[in-house]
C-alpha cells in the first residue's frame, strides 16, 4: 500500500474532498497554497520544531507500563506519553503547526471550535503566545459541561463564543466557526482541532501531528501492535502515519459508549454510513434521511459524528483495524493505570489502554504493544469522581 | 433546456427568485406561499430543504430548517410537495435547494426519478463545489434539470470563467462574503462583481445573501438580472408561524406576508401574472 493520500483533489480513496460553499473556496486555496509553501520552507519547519521543544517541552518520552503488564501477564505495554505535552495533551502539536502559519500568512486572529474545551485551550494557548486574537466558538451545553476549561481560554486572553444552534455542542461549533471564518476571512485563520474538515485541513493537521509517530520511531524498536484512540483521529492519524508502510497491526479505537446495541455511542465506523460533514466525505452518524446525529461518549473529545478522511480510507483498505471500548471499559482502564503506574489518563486515552489491556494477556510477554497516552485525566476528574461514586453507593 | 426556465426566466430581466424551505412551518403553508410568491410574480422558487447542519446559512434560515425538521420533513417529502403546487396552478421551475448529505443519501438515481415524476425543474447544492460537480452536472444535464452554481466576490477569475461556461438556469451571485441573511446595504464592490460575472455569463445572473428591502432590489436591479430573496420572506414566516398552523387565520398570515413580498419587489414594476 504505497499509494500517496491524498491526491490533488484532497481525495483519500473515496473519502476527503472539498465540500463547502463556494464562498470558502477562495479561503483553501489561500490556505493550500500557503501550507504548501510553508512546509517547504526550513525557516518554518524549524521554527515550529524548536516550539515543540522550548514551549511544549517534546520530545515527549515512552514509558514501559512495567506493573500494568505485569499485572496482565502477556504484552509489554508502553505508553507514548502526549499527556505531557504542555497544556496536557497532542493537541498543541497542532495548534502551535497551524497557529505559526496563521502569523506567517500575515492573519491577526485565529478562530477555533471546541467540545470539551481542550481544542480550545490549545487555541487561545497559542494564541497568548503569538500575539493572536482568539476566539473560540463552544455550545451552549458544553459550556455548562466544561466551565473550568471556559474559565482557562478566558484566563489565556481568549473569547468564547456560545453556540446555541443545532443540538448546541461540538458539531455545531464547527458550523459556526466556520460560518465566521467565512465572513471574516481576510484577518482569521480557521484553526481546527482534528484531522477533518475539508481539504487541506485533515493533511494539515496529519502533518503537525505526525511528530508523535515520527518521534516514537527514533525511541523505540517497531512494537508488534500500536494502538490509539479516535474521535475526529488527529491523535491516531499523527502516531499511525510514520508506521503506515512498517510491519506492525495499527489499531483505532472508537467510544462504543453505553454499547452499541443502546444507540448511545459515537462508533461512526461501524455504526456510520457514508456521507458529508463539515466539508469532507467519510463515514458520519446520521439518520435514514442524512440528518446528522449527536453522538454519545462519556469523553467529550471522542463524540464526533464523522471521523477523519484518512481514517475512512485505512479502514476500508484494512491497514487500520478499528475497534469499540465502552464508557466502562475506558474507565476501568483508567483505575488500573492510575493505580498501577501512577498516571492518570485522559478518557479518551483509557480507550485505547482499554483495547491494549485486551490484548495484551493473549500474547507473549516478548510482544511490545504501544498505546498513544494522548492526554492526561485532570480535566476529567470530576466526571470520573461522578461515575465512581456512583458505583460505591450502590 | 429546462422548459419551464425556458419560459419563465431565460432572457427575462427583473428576475424575482424567492427562497422558502419546504416544511416551514408545515407542509400547507409551504404550497400557499409558492402560489402566493408566484402571484407577486416569482420567475422560478427556491424550495430549500432542512438540514441539521446548514453551513451556508444564517441564523434565520437555520431556525426555519428546525421546525420544518420538527414536523418530519424531508428532502423526498419536500419532492412531494411539488405535485400539489402545480394542482394549485403553479407553472414557475422549481429549484429543489439541497445540501449535499441528504442528496448523497436519497441517492442520484432516486433524485431523478423524483424530478422525473413530480416537475421539479432545478437543483442547488450550495455545498457542491465546481470541483465536486462533474458527476451531478452531466445527470442534470440528461435530465433537463437546472444545476444551479454559485459565484462569490472571492472566486477568481480563472474559476469564474470555468463556472459561468457551464452554467444552466441562472448563476447565483453571493453579494458578499459570510453566510444568509440580512444585510444593511450593498456598495460599489458588489456592483463591480456583478458587471464581472455578466461579462463571463450566457445565463441570467441574479443576486442573493442579504437582500431585503425595496431599496436593496432598486439598488441592485441595473446591475444584474433578478434578485434572490431568502432570509427576509423567513422572517416573516416566523413571525406568522402560530397564524400559519392556525386554519382560521393561515389565510390572512399568507396575505400579510404577500404584502411584505409587493413592497420588496415594487422596484421592478411587475404586471402581476394571475390578479
Amino acid at each position: 500500500m504505497t499509494t500517496k493520500v491524498p491526491d490533488q483533489r484532497g481525495r483519500y480513496g473515496q473519502f476527503g474532498g472539498k465540500y463547502v460553499p463556494e464562498t470558502v473556496m477562495y479561503a483553501l486555496e489561500e490556505l493550500e497554497s500557503s501550507l504548501n509553501d510553508a512546509m517547504k520552507s526550513e525557516e518554518f519547519i524549524a521554527h515550529y520544531h524548536e516550539e515543540l521543544k522550548k514551549y511544549s517541552g517534546r520530545p515527549t518520552p515512552i514509558t514501559h507500563a512495567e506493573n500494568l503488564s505485569s499485572r496482565l501477564g502477556g504484552a509489554q505495554i508502553y505508553l507514548k506519553r502526549e499527556d505531557l505535552n504542555h497544556t496536557g495533551a497532542h493537541k498543541l502539536n497542532n495548534a502551535i503547526g497551524q497557529a505559526l502559519l496563521a502569523v506567517r500568512m500575515g492573519k491577526e486572529k485565529i478562530v477555533a471550535e471546541t467540545g470539551a474545551g481542550q481544542h480550545g485551550v490549545a487555541a487561545a494557548t497559542v494564541a497568548a503566545r503569538y500575539g493572536l486574537e482568539c476566539k473560540v466558538f463552544m455550545g451552549e451545553e458544553d459550556i455548562r459541561r466544561q466551565e473550568l476549561n471556559v474559565f482557562r481560554m478566558k484566563l489565556l486572553g481568549a473569547e468564547v463564543v456560545p453556540v446555541s444552534s443545532g443540538s448546541k455542542t461540538l458539531k455545531d461549533a464547527t458550523n459556526e466557526a466556520i460560518r465566521y471564518w467565512v465572513s471574516n476571512v481576510e484577518d482569521t485563520f480557521y484553526l481546527i482541532g482534528s484531522v477533518v474538515g475539508p481539504h487541506p485541513y485533515p493533511k494539515m493537521v496529519r502533518d503537525f501531528q505526525r511528530v508523535i509517530g515520527d518521534e516514537s520511531r527514533t525511541q523505540m524498536e517497531t512494537p508488534n501492535k500500536i494502538i490509539a484512540c479516535v474521535g475526529g483521529g488527529s491523535n491516531a492519524m499523527g502516531m499511525f502515519y510514520p508506521y503506515l508502510e512498517e510491519d506492525v497491526d495499527l489499531i483505532g479505537v472508537e467510544a462504543s459508549g453505553k454499547g452499541i446495541h443502546t444507540g448511545k455511542h459515537a462508533a461512526t465506523l461501524s455504526e456510520g454510513r457514508l456521507g458529508v460533514i463539515h466539508g469532507s466525505i467519510t463515514y458520519l452518524l446520521q439518520n435514514e434521511t442524512g440528518q446528522i446525529q449527536e453522538p454519545y461518549s462519556i469523553s467529550a473529545g471522542l463524540d464526533y459524528p464523522g471521523i477523519g478522511p484518512e481514517h475512512a480510507y485505512l479502514s476500508e483498505t484494512g491497514r487500520v483495524t478499528y475497534k469499540g471500548i465502552t464508557d466502562q471499559e475506558a474507565l476501568d482502564a483508567l483505575e488500573i493505570l492510575s493505580e498501577e503506574e501512577g498516571i492518570i489518563p485522559a478518557i479518551e486515552s483509557a480507550h485505547a489502554l482499554a483495547e491494549a489491556i485486551k490484548q495484551a494477556p493473549e500474547l507473549p510477554s516478548s510482544d511490545v504493544i504501544l498505546v498513544c497516552l494522548s492526554g492526561r485525566g485532570d480535566k476529567d476528574v470530576h466526571t470520573i469522581m461522578e461515575h465512581l461514586g456512583g458505583e460505591v453507593d450502590e | 433546456m429546462n422548459k419551464r426556465f425556458k419560459e419563465h426566466v431565460d432572457g427575462k430581466k427583473d428576475l424575482f427568485i424567492p427562497f422558502i424551505t419546504a416544511g416551514d412551518p408545515n407542509p400547507e403553508s409551504t404550497i400557499d406561499l409558492a402560489i402566493m410568491l408566484q402571484e407577486e410574480g416569482a420567475n422560478a422558487i427556491e424550495l430549500g430543504i432542512p438540514y441539521s447542519d446548514p453551513l451556508a446559512d444564517g441564523p434565520v434560515i437555520q431556525r426555519a430548517s428546525e421546525r420544518a425538521l420538527k414536523n418530519g420533513m424531508s428532502l423526498e417529502k419536500a419532492m412531494d410537495l411539488v405535485p400539489k403546487m402545480r394542482e394549485k396552478g403553479l407553472q414557475i421551475p422549481v429549484i429543489i435547494f439541497t445540501y449535499y448529505n441528504l442528496l448523497l443519501q436519497l441517492g442520484e438515481e432516486r433524485f431523478f426519478a423524483l424530478v422525473r415524476k413530480n416537475n421539479v425543474d432545478g437543483l442547488l447544492v450550495p455545498d457542491l463545489p465546481y470541483e465536486e460537480s462533474e458527476e451531478w452536472r452531466e445527470s442534470c444535464e440528461k435530465n433537463e434539470t437546472a444545476l444551479i452554481s454559485l459565484v462569490a466576490p472571492t472566486t477568481s477569475e480563472e474559476r469564474l470563467k470555468k463556472i459561468a461556461n457551464e452554467a444552466t438556469g441562472f448563476l447565483y451571485c453571493v453579494s458578499s462574503l459570510g453566510v444568509t441573511g440580512t444585510r444593511s446595504h450593498f456598495g460599489s464592490p458588489v456592483f463591480t462583481f456583478l458587471e464581472r460575472v455578466k461579462k463571463h455569463s450566457n445565463v441570467p445572473v441574479a443576486v442573493g445573501f442579504g437582500v431585503s428591502s425595496p431599496e436593496h432590489v432598486k439598488e441592485l436591479k441595473d446591475y444584474c438580472d433578478g434578485v434572490i430573496v431568502g432570509s427576509a420572506i423567513i422572517r416573516q414566516v416566523e413571525s406568522q408561524v402560530d397564524a400559519l398552523q392556525n386554519k382560521e387565520l393561515q389565510k390572512d398570515a399568507i396575505e400579510q406576508i404577500r404584502a411584505y413580498v409587493r413592497d420588496l419587489v415594487a422596484p421592478f414594476e411587475k404586471s402581476k401574472i394571475h390578479s
